[in-house]
């Protein structure tokens, strides 16, 4: 049944690393990721997780390594944050398309400039359409069934894509929060060794990462996507058999008092749990508001996100990083061309707060619902808080 | 639906897991396309000293024997670089248009 024990979430998704019996983890240090890998190099080194642990010297060499180690058949690791990820960029587009399946932590952070350590969430929409499939977790039992749940769905033959498991810097990688920590035998009826779909054998061998001419670039980028959106079924499958195991339900979307809610506010990750609680205090004052809150990143949700919004009057669209020079933050921009194709006509707002580690408060959410429901027409994004 | 100009194009739903390949597929590939120029020897005054043979970059050029005394290109892979010819100390061999 597992064990409940005070642990920060960063050692709580070690722990699920070592659970999974990882066999490579290539990884560089960087705040507010790095008690991730510390805690996995001490298992290492305490010979708790028989692993391969490569110190790399970049982020580059981390995401490099992982691909290699991937192709190679191996159950492989990594986490990083902001710069890190930034640095990674170019191997980041890679992995999708040699359908490696890598699973990666990002505590999520601000990119710079100015440099700022804090939690938002401009470093995961900077790989937006990288080709991995993206997963956010909105508090410390989620960030440990998560990461379970990343090897079950991007290890699964039908899909072998990397998966990038999202937890907000700080405000949740830095907490100690009760978690339950499943027992090993549980953990091994969930996640089934990794078989490698691909895999570089010297007695089979193959050329793995191949030039594409403009013969076929197109159709090698349309091979991931197909894939990419049909891996759908199969996180639905791995919440279902995560659920039969542990007796915990996931979805894509999450809702909360959303049934007959005339505003609902769109968040992702730990946001998420303070928007409750400031609906709670709304819907004590008779106001009909909701949340609907997007587990699923990438493949977006369609169908379920649309059913969830169905009956709502106003969707106020959180978002927690800003394109600069566009009218919508990623998340706003998702919404409002997926509403835009369906019968749907809700009256769509989008914010932006929380930017480089500023709090997000129950008041901003109760702004945001003031804002979404007052009829006023947006023409852009709300910065929400911003001194000018 | 769009069909590709050759059969040898492979569409998005049958690209080999992992856009990956078997070893030895360029024999099924000739790049001698490419070739805008070729080399044409003049076996007067070919002295079959082997610099084209050694100098070729794609390792086109094959030893005809000792019977034969000269080096063949093979025009399926040669893309027309001109180093053989460049390197030929007789200026045995000319780079000479490809007409289309």
């Amino acid at each position: 049944m597992g064990k409940r024990i005070g642990i920060e979430v960063s050692l709580a998704v070690a722990e699920a690393v070592k659970l999974a019996d990882t066999d490579v983890v290539a990884a560089y240090p960087i705040t507010p990721q790095t008690h991730i890998v510390e805690h996995l190099s001490e298992l290492v080194a305490d010979g708790e997780l028989n692993a391969a642990y490569i110190p790399v010297e970049s982020e580059h060499s981390a995401m490099s390594s992982c691909i290699g180690s991937s192709a190679a058949g191996a159950r492989t690791f990594t986490a990083t944050s902001s710069q890190g990820l930034a640095l990674m960029n170019e191997m980041i587009y890679i992995a999708p398309v040699l359908r490696t399946p890598i699973i990666l932590a990002i505590a999520n952070r601000a990119l710079s400039a100015p440099i700022n350590i804090w939690n938002d969430h401009s470093d995961i929409m900077s790989v937006r359409d990288a080709g991995w499939i993206a997963l956010f977790a909105d508090n410390g039992q989620e960030a440990l069934d998560m990461t379970l749940a990343s090897y079950r769905i991007g290890e699964d033959p039908a899909v072998s894509l990397p998966v990038s498991m999202n937890i907000d810097g700080f405000t949740l990688s830095h907490f100690i929060e009760p978690i339950l920590i499943p027992d090993q035998e549980e953990v091994d009826r969930f996640l089934p060794p990794f078989k490698p779909s691909l895999q570089l054998d010297i007695k089979n061998p193959i050329s793995i990462g191949l030039l594409g001419a403009p013969e076929c670039y197109t159709e090698a980028r349309k091979a991931v996507d197909n894939v990419l959106r049909n891996s759908k079924k199969t996180v639905l499958k791995a919440f279902e058999e995560f659920d039969a195991v542990f007796g915990r339900k996931y979805n894509l979307v999450e809702t909360y008092r959303h049934e007959d809610a005339e505003t609902v506010i769109v968040t992702m990750g730990s946001i998420s749990e303070t928007a409750m609680t400031a609906i709670d205090e709304m819907r004590d004052q008779g106001k009909k508001v909701g949340l609907v809150r997007i587990r699923l990143w990438r493949p977006f949700p369609d169908e379920e996100f649309l059913a969830a919004v169905a009956h709502a009057k106003n969707v106020a669209v959180v978002d927690r990083h800003m394109v600069l020079g566009c009218s919508s933050g990623p998340v706003g921009l998702e919404v409002r061309s997926l509403v835009y194709t369906s019968k749907l006509r809700p009256v769509i707002t989008n914010f932006v707060l929380g930017l480089g580690g500023r709090d997000v408060t129950r008041d901003n959410f109760k702004h945001i619902c003031d804002r979404a429901s007052s009829g006023e027409v947006q023409t852009r994004y709300e910065l929400v808080g911003v001194y000018e | 639906m769009n069909k590709p100009a050759s059969d040898a194009l492979a569409k998005a739903g049958d690209l080999p897991l992992g856009f990956t390949a078997k070893p030895g597929s360029t024999v099924a590939f000739k790049t001698g396309d490419w070739r805008s120029v070729r080399p044409v020897l003049d076996r007067e005054k070919c002295i079959y000293c082997g610099f084209c043979y050694y100098y070729c970059p794609d390792g086109v050029y094959q030893d005809m024997g000792k019977d034969e005394k000269y080096y063949k290109a093979d025009l399926d892979y040669c893309k027309g670089c001109g180093i053989c010819a460049h390197e030929c100390p007789k200026k045995a061999i000319e780079m000479t248009l490809e007409e289309v």
